[in-house]
């Protein structure tokens, strides 16, 4: 598989280390990993770099996970890459708002490599 | 003052998101359940998720109040919505090094930015996965940014809630304190 460039959207930088560190336990040894603490430095960073992976927190400060999907949408910024959601809020809800606002994923904090890997292994696959 | 600061956080959170999308589609009320919300058992099985998934460490309840160091790491998650109160997380410095270091696979001789970030994460995931565990609360009930405090001899005082449930639990040779405060319920 070639290299995976992927953006991890968290205002926690140990939860962008664990994510990543379960990306790679989860068979994605080749990975390019951009991290941003908010949204809206998601939102700046993929105006200058393409990646192929979102994985994006939701309870995070000034912009959180869902405002930074909408924007990401609203503004045409990396077309076609799958969005995973990770979060606490795990509530039916909680994922219906965020498949509305284009997510193809959810994963529900605390989680497992082996989950990771159920989630998203197949969305790059299928990108 | 801290306290008032992140429910306020997690009211605007509820409001933002399910009171929006739900409140108005019907009416939930967890008033009739203060013995389902508060059964201790859901706060057991909170923490043995989280530190079995997470830390890859098997957590077990212990009778006995934790002891905890002059100095210490606290974590607060406000509940906002049908519940209003808090989740805290409180352990002494090692403990929390401990934390963090299974986390992150990093070693720390201090509590450094990565640490009280790794403890305001449990904490977070505590809360979420507590109010995951209650029928109704998940959805109606939003979560503040974790707050994190440091220092020595400092104590949270919470003036009469509707219930309080505080646990010490223990891996390894680390011992630390959740406490679940509701203020309200609707």
């Amino acid at each position: 598989m070639s290299e995976i460039r992927t953006l991890i959207v968290d205002d926690s930088s140990v939860m962008r280390k664990i994510v990543e560190r379960s990306l790679r336990q989860a068979g994605l040894d080749s990975l390019l990993v951009h991290e941003a603490g908010s949204g809206t430095e998601g939102l700046e960073l993929l105006k200058a770099k393409q990646v192929d992976l979102i994985l994006s927190d939701i309870n995070m400060p000034s912009m959180d996970g869902l405002e930074f999907l909408r924007q990401l949408r609203a503004q045409n910024l990396a077309p076609g890459v799958p969005v995973v959601m990770i979060t606490t809020e795990s509530s039916e809800e909680h994922v219906k708002q965020a498949i509305l606002a284009g997510a193809q994923g959810y994963i529900r904090k605390p989680f497992t490599a082996e989950q990771v890997k159920e989630r998203v292994l197949p969305l790059i696959h299928a990108a | 003052m801290l306290l008032n600061g992140v429910r306020n956080v997690a009211i605007a959170t509820a409001r933002g998101s399910g009171e929006r999308e739900m409140g108005h589609t019907m009416t939930v009320s967890l008033r009739e359940s203060v013995q389902l919300v508060s059964d201790p058992r859901n706060l057991d099985a909170s923490v043995e998720e989280v530190f079995h998934l997470m830390l890859g460490v098997d957590c077990r309840r212990e009778p006995a109040p934790a002891v905890i160091e002059p100095e210490s790491v606290t974590a607060v998650v406000g509940f906002g919505g049908l519940l209003s109160g808090a989740c805290v997380f409180k352990s002494g410095s090692s403990a929390a090094m401990k934390i963090a270091a299974h986390m992150t696979g990093m070693e720390f001789d201090e509590v450094d930015d990565t640490v009280k970030d790794g403890i305001g994460e449990i904490c977070n995931m505590l809360a979420g996965s507590w109010k995951s565990k209650v029928p109704n609360l998940a959805a109606n009930c939003g979560l503040s940014i974790p707050a994190v405090i440091t220092g020595r001899d400092y104590n949270l005082h919470v003036q009469a809630p509707e219930f309080r449930l505080n646990h010490t639990y223990r891996f390894e040779d680390a011992s630390f304190e959740v406490t679940i405060i509701c203020d309200s319920l609707q």
